[in-house]
This record gives structure tokens, C-alpha cells and sequence, in this order.
């Protein structure tokens, strides 16, 4: 394996940021930002409950459905992904090719007409919920991407790991599984996790199909109450609070895993 | 050592191996009878490391016919798996798997190809590792083994299936020279108990202590071939004489 230089996977995405030297003492940037928030919220509740203390009160079923439409979304992407990654190295041409202009046709339409366009797509041929229409519009881009950070994350195993399992009699399934995919779940477990957050973010984009989301209960709070900027600093704030408690989350897994090496 | 049966373990005709418009293999054709020791050496780029991995076909030839153990390897109706169950391979850079532990390694493709039980298979792997020196080392994970260490490892993970030939491709190039005698203990241990090897190597001392045969290649050819008394003492080509005098 020395002789092999492994692929370097370079990611800058949307989980934790990449630690510098500095923000080793007690003021991280991530302290701040997280212990920020949530005072800020504590503050303006306290000191001016209407609104502030009315649209915390409002929300909470939108922040259930944004959690329920993220993780939904994650899993089935994670399974799509893990598909059309074995498509994208499949020797069998059809898979491959199948698996390829997949993600090449949903890499190149943005989300949000991902999101319109299943939605009444589907609609026209079943009737079905918007929360799961949601949900596969998600899966089915995030399932792209994951695609491609599962093939990578295949590919940057070393070549002699394949051979010394196969040169044991393992066939290709066998390799894969026992051999291959336990090792590549290291390499792909960081970049999953800042999919997992970035699709944490853009889940408030199914607001604009009728899915009752935390964006979305925050416009009906405002657009009944006129407390638009109000409204929206506390939803900002909520997501805020949301993402950085997962990208700690994650970064701590990544630790972990990197260890146990 | 006698060769009792002459029966062939491996049958290679005509071979040919081409990258892009460079022959790595011309027309090589090689016999390895059962129990029989073959060192294969030669300058890098010989030829001799895709020799000896078309056997088991982790290299793909473009001509020519292997037969392995009565299987012809390029039939259509031939399951690659099952020659390779029978056929080990050491590599140069040992390729353990780093996610599992010393006795994992031993008995996954026992349990997964051979169908045995995980106690028969940990049994089997205990021994084998006494044999190797290691069964110290049972539930440590490779990473922590030195070079030496892991290429035994390695050696015994191979023999755990049981095979009837056993592959070595430089086994000791990537070791520091003060490993290198524990792994070529193994090996010579190996050929005494009658193994078939075919070995890959640029250790004379080895080849001239263990080889039944001594095959040379140059430029993708066998060009000498014959007892390591007669290899070491009279080479009879050009290209054999030169590599002898650098090495030697």
C-alpha cells in the first residue's frame, strides 16, 4: 500500500469548518457562533415575548418536519448513492452508463426545480403527500452527489486490497463487502456528513411546495402577524443552532473514526 | 528434491502480454510440476512479476494458454474463483487488510470461499500463525506489525485456503534487510513440507538454496533457464552473465 499515494479527496462542503491553529482556546469560532445564538434567542424571548416568545411557540411542528424531511431524505440518498457509486466503477456497461447520465442530468438542474418538478410530476400520475414528494425530490439529487463521493471513496481504496481478496478465491460481491466497502465507509463518512448538512439547509427550499417546514411555518407566523423581520432572525437563528450542533456532531464522529484507524 | 509425480501444475503456452505497443510478455510458455520450487529472476521490467500474475489472472493476457491445477483459466466455463482458491499469492507490499485483525485476516476468506465455520477457521489460523511465529500478535491489527511481521501474516493468510501452489511476487523487496531472513525462513520452511512454489525474487542466496529451477528473463522472455548450479556457475547467454556479475 506505500507504493500506492492514496487519492486525496479534497472537500470543502458544508460541515464542520477545518480547524485552524487559533481556534484551539476558548472563544472557537464554532462557541461563539453556537452559544451566540442560542442566548440571542434566550435574550429576545425574555426581553420581548411578543413576538419573539410567540414564534418559538409557533414553530416547533416546522422544525419536526424539516427533521423529518432531511432524515428521510439522507437515508434514501444514502442508498441511491450507494448504488450508483457501484454503477459508476461497474464494468456491466448498462449499469455504468445508467448509473453516469443519472448524475450528470440531476447534477445539472438546480434543486429547486428538482423539487417543483417531482412534485407535479409525480402529482400527475399519483396522488401523493407533499412531505413525501419532498422527500424523494431530495433523495433523488442528494443521491447524485452521494454517488459520486461513494465511487471516490471506493476508487481511493489501494488496488492490492482487491487483488490479495481476490487472489484468495473472493469473487467481485464478495470483495466488495467484506473487503473494499468497510474500508472505503471511513473515507466516505466525512464528505456524507457534510451532505447531511447541506441538505439540512436546502430542505427549506420544499417550503415552496406546501410542506409545512420551519421556513415555512415562520412565513405563515409573519404573513399573519407582519413581524417579517422578527420572524426570520429567529428562524435564522434556529437553523443556525441546528447546523452547527451537527456539524460538532460530525466533526467528533470524524475524530473517532479516524483513531480507531 | 525429487520430483515424485510429474504431474504439471501449471501449464503456460505461447503467452503474450502487451501494454500499449511494449511486449512485457513475448511468447513465454512455462511448466511448474507439482512440488516443484521455480525462481524466476531478471533486471526490472523483464517481464517477471506479469509472469507470475497472469497464473492466478490478476493479469489479463492478449495470447496463449495457462493452465492451473487442470483448469484452463481463459475457458469460458472456468470460475476464476476457484483456481485462485487454490492458488495463493504473497505480494510485494503484503496487501493485508488493515480493517481487520491478524486472525481476522487468516480466516475471512476461510469462512466467506472455504464455508467453514468461524471455530474451525480460527483453529485452523492459530496454527498457522504458530507455524509463522505470530500467534502473539492474533488480535492486533497489521498496522501495528512490522514489515517482516506482516508479510508472514500475509504468508499465512495465503496458506489458510490450503493451496496447491503458491505465488510470491518479491516478497522481501519492500522489507528492510533485517526482516528479510525471518520471511525467507517461512518460505524455505515451506518448500521443505513439499509446497509448490513459484517465486519472484532477487534473492540469490534463496533461489540457490531452495529453487528446483532457476528461470531468467530478460525483455519479456525466458532466455535461461535450468538448475541453480548450472545458472549460478555457467549461464550460458549474454544478458544472463551481465545481470549475474551486478548482482552477485
Amino acid at each position: 500500500m506505500s507504493t500506492e499515494a492514496k487519492k486525496q479527496i479534497i472537500d470543502v462542503g458544508d460541515g464542520a469548518a477545518i480547524p485552524r491553529k487559533s481556534d484551539r482556546g476558548l472563544f472557537t469560532a464554532w462557541r461563539i457562533a453556537f452559544f451566540g445564538a442560542i442566548g440571542t434567542i434566550f435574550y429576545l424571548a425574555y426581553t420581548k415575548p411578543d413576538p419573539y416568545l410567540n414564534i418559538l411557540k409557533f414553530v416547533p411542528d416546522g422544525i419536526a418536519v424539516t427533521f423529518q424531511v432531511t432524515l428521510g431524505a439522507i437515508v434514501l440518498a444514502i442508498v441511491i448513492g450507494l448504488v450508483t457509486g457501484l454503477g459508476r466503477i461497474s464494468k456491466n456497461r448498462l449499469f455504468n452508463g445508467a448509473a453516469s447520465l443519472y448524475v450528470e442530468v440531476i447534477r445539472g438542474i438546480p434543486l429547486l426545480v428538482q423539487i417543483f418538478y417531482i412534485y407535479y410530476a409525480l402529482g400527475t400520475i399519483v396522488k401523493v403527500p407533499a412531505v413525501l414528494s419532498a422527500i424523494i425530490a431530495m433523495a433523488v439529487c442528494y443521491g447524485a452527489y452521494m454517488g459520486e463521493v461513494v465511487r471516490a471513496g471506493i476508487e481511493s481504496i489501494a488496488k492490492g486490497q482487491r487483488e490479495a481478496a481476490l487472489s484468495l478465491g473472493m469473487n467481485g460481491r464478495q470483495t466488495m463487502i467484506h473487503v473494499i466497502l468497510p474500508q472505503a465507509v471511513k473515507v466516505i463518512l466525512p464528505p456524507v456528513g457534510n451532505e447531511f448538512i447541506a441538505l439540512l439547509k436546502d430542505s427549506s427550499l420544499v417550503s415552496i411546495i406546501a410542506v409545512a417546514d420551519l421556513l415555512r411555518r415562520g412565513r405563515e407566523y409573519a404573513s399573519e402577524s407582519f413581524t417579517y423581520f422578527e420572524t426570520y432572525t429567529i428562524i435564522a437563528l434556529i437553523y443556525l443552532i441546528i447546523t452547527l450542533f451537527f456539524s460538532k456532531i460530525i466533526g467528533v464522529m470524524e475524530e473517532r473514526v479516524s483513531v480507531n484507524k | 528434491m525429487s520430483i515424485n509425480s510429474r504431474r504439471k501444475m501449471v501449464e503456460a503456452k505461447e503467452i503474450i502480454k502487451v501494454y500499449g505497443s511494449f511486449r512485457a510478455l513475448d511468447r513465454v510458455s512455462l511448466d511448474v510440476f507439482d512440488g516443484e520450487k521455480v525462481v524466476i529472476i531478471g533486471p526490472s521490467g523483464s517481464g517477471k512479476s506479469t509472469l507470475l500474475r497472469s497464473i492466478n489472472r490478476l493479469e489479463e493476457i492478449d495470447r496463449g494458454t495457462i493452465v492451473v491445477d487442470g483448469m484452463d483459466l481463459y475457458d469460458p466455463k472456468t470460475d476464476i474463483s476457484k483456481v485462485r482458491e487454490e492458488v495463493g499469492m504473497v505480494f510485494q507490499s503484503f496487501n493485508l487488510f488493515p480493517h481487520k485483525t491478524v486472525l481476522e485476516n487468516l480466516t475471512l476468506a476461510q469462512i466467506v470461499v472455504r464455508k467453514r465455520s468461524k471455530h474451525e477457521a480460527e483453529e485452523k489460523a492459530m496454527a498457522l500463525l504458530e507455524r509463522v511465529g505470530l500467534a502473539a500478535k492474533a488480535k492486533s491489527y497489521p498496522g501495528k506489525l512490522s514489515g517482516g511481521q506482516q508479510q508472514r501474516v500475509a504468508i499465512a493468510r495465503s496458506l489458510a485456503m490450503d493451496p496447491k501452489l503458491m505465488l510470491f511476487d518479491e516478497p522481501t523487496s519492500a522489507l528492510d534487510p533485517e526482516m528479510i531472513g525471518e520471511v525467507l525462513d517461512v518460505m524455505k520452511d515451506l518448500a521443505k513440507d513439499g509446497m509448490t512454489m513459484a517465486v519472484v525474487t532477487h534473492e540469490m542466496g534463496f533461489a540457490r538454496e531452495v529453487a528446483d529451477r532457476v528461470i531468467f528473463m530478460d525483455a519479456g522472455r525466458i532466455v535461461e533457464e535450468g538448475t541453480p548450479e548450472h545458472f549460478f556457475t555457467a549461464p550460458t547467454h549474454e544478458r544472463a552473465k551481465l545481470f549475474l556479475s551486478q548482482i552477485l
